[in-house]
């Protein structure tokens, strides 16, 4: 079983739902990204999605391509951010973490040689915006056979068939786009959410997290009801980009944004 | 090593994932994957629908100004000294560039498609310009995305564009040319996908836009092939084009894929030179990686961070290229060159001072290659340069390097 799917088991056990926040690596320098996956975990997160910079990053809003520039002033590269997760794991061997982020800079890497770098330092699952499951046939057995859980997205106009197929290539979990948009722009309606989700839940036994458009504890609490997990980025992200000069200030400023919604999601079953 | 083409073969690609070997592909978010899948069944459907050909072949004839000239340029021949010099003059399109080929069928697509609302991305503007025409023409709202480096480069074709009642959105992000208005377009598209066609200018983005674009622009090497068997009574040995994205070069190139004796050169921006790094040829010196939509040749880093590109031609300042070109490179059938924004502007002086034809800086590096190549060629030999726009956009970028103020 993967660390991923452990988690979430637990969690289902429990019948509490997953908290997974997206920070950008290297923003807002690399220096801190480990210290900030720590304080996410103190905070509440479940899993971790470690965003991979990168210079065109076409499913953003500027929140995260802002995050994308800060990062890569540091030179921030995929090799970088694999280690900041080998460090990640000399004080913590529990938390998963995903990588998100775009196929170029793993392409320039080579598929093997990043799923052999990614598995060895103990990274458990990726997300790659820009890499349906059709284009995914090379590189889906190189995961597979290092248990690297693929993670796909679903969005509001993904149809059933795909629905299927593209859950028939993922491990892990799946990860449902609440919105037409980039991350960051707009509001979600709980309404429709729930009613994807729900027929998603139909087509699939793999757990759901829902994601874009997640920004406080009402939020969370609303998406959570009906899902089995929240994804939050751009709020967060956003956090990092006020906070930037003072590292002590930003963590408790994640920390004061994180741990209500972690609260509102626990009391959706007390 | 060249690979012999067949009819069967070239017919087989794109592949039914888009792919031309290795190249192509539809690399995007899922939440653009179904407005693709349901265009590439509607084309398939649409381009062998009587009523939808009928149409575009009216446009072109009546509103477009086809077929345009192949024109024996004898002052120019004869200064360069080699084989017979011939110009397609896409030039002289209406909208004054080859773009509006490609503009005339995909809008007809989206009016097909019942979409009210189009958006474009453009470098020099004149996909932008052709975009915001037909737009007009058909009561269409229109939306133009544009790095804000170009929409300074290029005041002219801005003010065209919204004069033909576009609004163009002037792009902050990232190096603010091409690439990035590619982005905020892809970002637009997905934000409203429901009601939106993206007309996309060049042979590149995500399958079926490679195939569609090269289809809509085939127009030109179709009327060249027959142009030059009429009019020079054979074959040509030689076609050259510019490749930005690519969409002249292939629109020319293609119908002369099976012809084994007509040699091709498509052309890169060399910028201050390859050797400098600050150049926009990406098939000359850069190497396969993904980028909007598409896996073909890239200008990135040893980290597969996409690189700044520079040329004195904002329509070729692109670090990517379509895939087709990706593919033609690798088998050995076509040549891909490159010239530096110098003998670009070389180009451009030349044409206009002996023939009285102002080029496009973009078509101007054909001219330089092309009367290069010539120079070298015998006189009974045919070169056939593509001229795919008119130079009146660039004035303003000619008279700043020549220190004048208009």
């Amino acid at each position: 079983m993967s660390r991923i799917e452990g988690v979430l088991n637990n969690l289902k056990g429990q019948g509490r739902k997953a908290l997974i926040p997206y920070i950008t690596a290297g923003d807002p320098s690399p220096a801190l990204t480990v210290d900030l996956m720590h304080t996410l975990v103190e905070a509440g997160a479940d899993i971790i999605e470690l965003g991979v910079p990168f210079s065109d990053p076409m499913a953003d809003g500027p929140v995260i391509q802002l995050a994308c520039e800060r990062a890569l002033v540091h030179g921030t590269s995929l090799k970088q951010v694999i280690d900041m997760v080998r460090e990640f794991r000399t004080r913590d061997d529990a938390t998963p973490v995903v990588l998100m982020g775009y196929l170029n800079p793993v392409e320039a890497m080579g598929y093997e040689a990043f799923a052999d770098a990614a598995a060895d330092a103990g990274i458990d699952g990726v997300l790659t915006v820009d890499l349906p499951p059709e284009e995914a046939v090379d590189v889906a057995p190189l995961f597979a056979a290092r248990s690297l859980d693929p993670i796909f997205l679903l969005a509001p106009t993904t149809t059933d068939e795909r629905i299927r197929a593209i859950s028939e290539h993922s491990s892990g979990y799946v990860y449902y786009v609440s919105i037409k948009g980039v991350t960051g722009s707009a509001s979600i309606n709980v309404e429709e959410v729930a009613a994807k989700v729900q027929h998603i839940h139909e087509l699939t036994a793999l757990p759901v997290g829902v994601g874009f458009g997640i920004r406080d504890a009402e939020t969370a609490a609303a998406v959570g009801q009906v899902s089995d997990g929240v994804i939050v980025g751009s709020v967060l992200v956003d956090t990092i980009a006020r906070n930037q000069t003072d590292p002590e200030q930003l963590k408790r400023a994640l920390t004061d944004l994180l741990q209500p919604m972690r609260n509102a999601l626990d009391n959706l079953t007390s | 090593m060249s690979t012999k083409l067949t009819k069967e073969l070239l017919e087989s690609l794109p592949d039914a994932r888009g792919h031309f070997g290795d190249y192509g592909g539809r690399f995007v978010s899922e939440t653009l994957m179904d407005s693709l899948v349901t265009l590439e069944r509607e084309y398939h459907r649409l381009k062998d629908d009587p009523e939808f050909q009928e149409k575009f072949d009216k446009d072109l004839a009546h509103y477009v100004g086809r077929p345009s000239p192949l024109y024996f340029a004898e002052r120019l021949t004869r200064e360069t000294g080699g084989a017979q010099i011939w110009l397609k003059r896409e030039d002289l399109n209406h909208t004054g560039a080859h773009k509006v080929n490609n503009t005339i069928g995909q809008a007809l697509l989206a009016s097909f498609l019942g979409k009210k609302r189009v958006i474009a991305e453009t470098g020099a503007g004149q996909h932008g310009v052709a975009t915001a025409t037909v737009c007009a023409r058909l009561g269409l709202e229109c939306h133009v995305f544009m790095g804000s480096e170009d929409v300074q480069r290029q005041a002219l074709n801005v003010y065209r564009m919204k004069l033909l009642g576009a609004e163009v959105h002037a792009v902050e992000s990232g190096t603010r040319t091409l690439k990035d208005a590619m982005n905020e377009a892809m970002r637009d598209w997905v934000t409203n996908v429901d009601d939106t066609f993206y007309i996309i200018g060049t042979v590149a983005g995500p399958h079926p836009y490679p195939l569609l674009v090269r289809d809509f622009q085939a127009v030109i090497g179709r009327e060249a092939r027959a142009q030059s068997l009429t009019q020079a009574g054979k074959l040509p040995d030689a076609l050259v084009a510019c490749v930005g994205g690519g969409s002249n070069a292939i629109g020319l190139f293609y119908p002369f894929l099976t012809d084994e004796s007509v040699a091709m050169y498509g052309v890169e921006a060399g910028g201050f030179g390859l050797e400098t790094g600050q150049h926009a040829a990406p098939l000359c010196a850069g190497r396969p990686g993904v980028l909007h939509g598409n896996r073909t040749y890239l200008m990135e880093d040893e980290n597969g961070q996409i690189s700044a590109t520079h040329s004195v031609s904002a329509g070729l300042d692109y670090p990517g290229v379509g895939p087709e070109h990706s593919w033609l490179k690798d088998v050995g059938r076509a040549n891909y060159v490159s010239v530096t924004d110098e003998e670009a502007l070389d180009g451009f002086r030349q044409l206009t001072r002996v023939e009285g034809i102002m080029p496009a800086l973009e078509s101007s590096h054909a001219v330089a290659y092309g009367t290069k190549l010539a120079a070298g060629m015998d006189k009974d030999q045919v070169v056939i340069i593509n001229i795919s726009g008119r130079g009146d956009k660039d004035i303003h970028t000619i008279a700043n390097l020549d220190g004048i103020e208009i």
